[in-house]
């Protein structure tokens, strides 16, 4: 029987973090050096644990898909990270910052998580700076901010449009020196394939070297996941291609439980599908909110002679355009969080006010701001992004709006951790998107980054040390004892599986039909009768898979369609965890709508009295229904109220 | 306004890094324009595996530009006929119906062929690891704004900090060089007060380390510059000059 304890240490929330780290165990620097820690996935979670890992005198492995640590999907972060350093002296303070995070995830998140987020908030920004991260700055040399959606003061650091990019290679640079030292070995295109227990414990996993094709067996005193989201289970998201839910789905059949799978975040401004072919989205960053305004036509005539080619945005005259988010949401304006916007965008489009030549796309319209500021100053802003949108669309967001649509951007659901990040496997930690912990039901734009790199910087280094302490005796394990033989046959059974099934489709034809059960049943809108339909296809996509795929090629060398048909199988898994998820939560919270429950005006509602509660699936075996316990979520400082961004 | 269009792809196929390579001849039909290349690569293999044949291998992931993944080196240009972009950023709109697209892994001494279009980078990795970094631990730092920074001299860093380690600057060298990579982070660090301290040993390592991997030396063509996808400026190889001519006067 599984026991949910999230282990939040005693005392007043404000000083929780530091009663834990006053009273956490320490491992003396000669012991550090016999034990071992792997750290799955360098992005800025992974990348950030391991490099101060391995400062700190362990024994680290770290693994990547990717030919390169830089190379994880963290370096596509477009906007910026936050903190809670009040530099442009607009009231902000560490508990606004949490205050604020725990609002926008409609209050679905822990708390005690949540303020040592903000606490240690302003830490990383020291870090990052000390490192020659190239933030953007003022004339006088300090440090610039701006602002981003649900929060009403600028507390967002960024480097033009490339935050991510330059928080990772931060982070990838101090993991290169360790490498160079020696206290951390980096293994490259090297994909985590099963998790190993010893007496209930993790003690290692086993990788795929996909090059190679070869299965290695490696041991670890702890094991660190940092794998990212499982956005791409919809096929088309923001994620790269290769970012998958597998690793996740691995801790989770062996005893771990996955935390509020329903809960995935839909980013509004992202570029239209075009059409069939199509392998992914790209996201507009939400930065552009702070300057453009998000419209379509008032009148639907309008809107459908757009749609037919007969008339041109810039042609509609300033009263004929309905600002809706400013008309809906006068406080917050465009700068709603991304939930709310995205829903806005639906229900235009839904209404049949949409534009783009299939009517699923509304403006983002810079002229305003152009007139206002100038386009030199525009440009110096979001240069970077208005050319990514031009050399995709093909048009010029200089002189005519943008268009966007919502899109599955990121997945506030994941492994279930207790307040050190650990799993419900002892020695198995999770961190990054790949836990559930920080954002509830929503993720605030510019908190992933600050979460990441959190969890990597200043959690992780503090609560693996305190499991560790008690494991100095563990002698390292050679990887021929039992459980790794035993895991590894496993994995490799599953890989010749696939190979022989010789079907028909291809991984990706059957991922996209996943996709769009996902999209069509378990998306923005969610109600009873879709989601029991999506459960009943995502079950003959399963079957089909199993007995239609087809992967060319064998298990020598590299085989991408081999790597992809693994994390299908993994996805189809997920997706049916998402719907079951989402089926059980009668409420809307957050980035979760369910259709039955809004309020006269078509915002979300909350049923805080039954749902104010982690859902925690625990696996019960192939084929059996998976168990649900709950985390229920006490809040002390803050009282559960409406959102109310109006 | 959609338009298709009718291709063949000559594209470099290899098993292994010490087998024989070759170019396969492949036709498609009704690519749209609005596709990228990479969607149009994906539509390749597809057809490939319905045919039961094996797909082409190659290199992508973030798909919008900014991973460094994608490597491909089309018509005869690292990243193809456009400028500014990284393959994944590339459209078909670019082409040509009827058109014969050549497509071939970045080609480097430093960046052996692991597979058809996939080559290994990690030399890349290396040269970072000689010293691409600021020597400094989680923890202990100063507050962010004890040492203001001019704002031209943090977005100049920040410049030079856009690159993505595709390796597009070696593929286009004709010496292999990877100059303009190591100049990119040496500027980045050199620009501010915290990575002004390591510069010399910064400048001499990551030199050291290039040479080490087999890269070329630089003779000024700027084809480099041309091909970087971030638009990465030869001024940073001057600046590495200087830096590394300063380290060595000091020695």
């Amino acid at each position: 029987m599984v026991k949910i304890d999230a282990k939040i240490p005693e005392g007043p929330l404000a000083q929780k973090w530091t009663n834990y780290k006053a009273h956490q165990k320490l491992v003396n620097p000669s012991n550090k050096r016999k034990l071992d820690i792997i750290v799955v996935g360098t992005g800025l979670a992974g990348a950030s644990a391991a490099a101060s890992f391995g400062e700190m005198g362990f024994n680290v492995k770290v693994f990547t898909i990717q030919d390169s640590p830089r190379r994880a999907h963290s370096i596509a972060a477009q906007g910026g990270i936050n903190a809670a350093k009040n530099y442009p002296n607009d009231g902000d303070s560490v508990h606004r910052l949490f205050y604020d995070t725990v609002k926008g995830g409609d209050y679905r998140a822990r708390e005690a998580n949540v303020f040592r987020l903000a606490e240690v908030s302003n830490a990383i920004i020291d870090q990052c700076v000390a490192q020659g991260v190239p933030f953007a700055r003022e004339y006088g040399g300090l440090l610039d901010n701006r602002s981003f959606g649900g929060a009403q003061v600028s507390r967002t650091f960024y480097a033009k449009g490339q935050t991510g990019q330059q928080l990772l290679l931060g982070a990838y640079q101090a993991l290169m020196r360790q490498v160079e030292l020696k206290t951390v070995t980096l293994y490259t295109r090297n994909e985590l394939v099963n998790i190993v227990l010893v007496d209930g414990k993790a003690r290692g996993i086993i990788s795929r070297d996909l090059v190679t094709g070869k299965l290695q067996r490696h041991f670890g005193h702890a094991v660190v996941l940092a794998t990212g989201g499982y956005g791409n289970t919809f096929f088309l998201s923001t994620n790269a291609i290769g970012s998958n839910g597998s690793a996740a789905l691995h801790a989770y059949k062996k005893g771990a439980l996955f935390a509020n799978p329903s809960f995935a975040q839909i980013h509004p401004t992202c570029i239209p599908v075009h059409g069939e072919f199509q392998s992914k989205l790209t996201l507009m960053s939400e930065s552009l909110r702070n300057d453009g305004r998000i419209w379509v036509p008032k009148k639907k005539e309008d809107a459908e002679a757009i749609r037919a080619g007969k008339l041109k945005p810039t042609q509609i005259a300033e009263d004929d355009r309905d600002y809706y988010l400013e008309r809906r949401y006068p406080a917050f304006g465009n700068l709603v969080p991304r939930d709310v916007a995205s829903r806005a965008a639906k229900e235009r489009c839904d209404a049949g006010f949409g534009v783009g030549n299939t009517g699923l796309a509304v403006y983002l319209d810079f002229k305003e701001a152009i007139e206002r500021l100038g386009e030199d100053t525009i440009r110096a802003r979001y240069g970077n992004l208005f050319q990514m949108y031009e050399k995709i669309v093909d048009d010029n967001p200089y002189d005519t709006p943008m268009m966007i649509y919502p899109a599955i951007h990121y997945t506030m659901g994941g492994i279930w951790v207790d307040y050190e990040l650990q799993t419900t496997v002892p020695g198995l930690f999770c961190a990054g998107e790949a836990n559930f912990s920080d954002h509830g039901a929503n993720r605030l734009g510019a908190s992933a980054l600050m979460q990441g790199l959190a969890d990597g910087y200043f959690v992780l280094p503090y609560t693996v040390q305190n499991y560790l302490a008690d494991d100095i005796r563990t002698p390292r394990m050679k990887g021929d004892e039992p459980a790794f033989v035993e895991a590894e046959k496993e994995s490799q059974e599953r890989l010749n599986k696939l190979l022989l099934i010789k079907g028909k489709r291809s991984v990706d034809n059957i991922h996209k039909q996943l996709g769009h059960i996902m999209w069509d049943f378990v998306g923005m809108a969610r109600n009873k009768e879709g989601l029991e339909i999506a459960l009943e296809k995502i079950k003959e996509v399963k079957k089909e898979f199993w007995t239609n795929v087809n992967v060319p090629g064998t298990n020598d060398g590299m085989n991408i369609e081999l790597e992809k048909a693994n994390r299908l199988a993994d996805f189809i898994e997920i997706g049916e965890l998402m719907a079951l998820d989402a089926l059980m939560r009668e409420e809307s919270c957050g980035g979760h709508f369910r259709e039955e429950h809004q309020t006269e005006e078509g915002e979300a509602l909350r049923h805080d009295d039954k749902f104010a509660f982690v859902s925690c699936w625990e696996y019960k075996g192939e084929g059996q229904e998976p168990v649900m316990h709950k985390e229920d979520l006490k809040y002390e400082e803050i009282q559960l109220v409406q959102r109310n961004y109006k | 306004m959609e338009k298709f269009l009718n291709i063949t792809l000559k594209v470099w196929k290899q098993n292994g890094p010490r087998e024989k390579g070759r170019f396969e001849t492949y036709k498609l039909s009704n690519i749209s324009v609005d596709s990228s290349f990479l969607e149009m690569m994906d539509i390749l293999n597809e057809q490939l595996i319905n045919e039961g044949k094996e797909p082409v291998a190659f290199d992508h992931d973030c798909r919008e530009g900014i991973c460094g993944m994608c490597s491909l080196y089309i018509n005869g240009r690292p990243h193809g006929p456009d400028d500014d972009i990284t393959t994944c950023q590339l459209h078909m709109r670019k082409f040509k119906d009827g058109e014969t697209i050549t497509i071939e892994p970045w080609r480097s001494a430093g960046f052996p062929v692991i597979k058809d279009l996939i080559v290994d980078r990690s030399s890349f990795d290396k040269i970072i690891m000689a010293g691409g970094y600021v020597s400094v631990n989680t923890g202990g730092v100063p507050d962010a704004n004890a040492i203001p920074i001019p704002k031209d001299h943090a977005d100049e860093s920040m410049d030079a900090a856009s690159c993505i380690g595709c390796g597009a600057c070696v593929a286009a060298c004709k010496n292999g060089s990877a100059m303009l990579f190591v100049s990119a982070k040496v500027s980045q660090l050199a620009l501010l007060p915290q990575g002004k301290v390591e510069a010399a040993r910064r400048a001499k390592a990551m030199v050291a380390r290039m040479d080490e991997l087999g890269f070329g030396n630089c003779t000024n063509t700027g084809a480099c510059e041309v091909e970087c996808p971030k638009g990465i400026s030869i001024s940073n190889i001057a600046r590495l000059n200087r830096e590394y001519l300063k380290a060595k006067i000091k020695d």
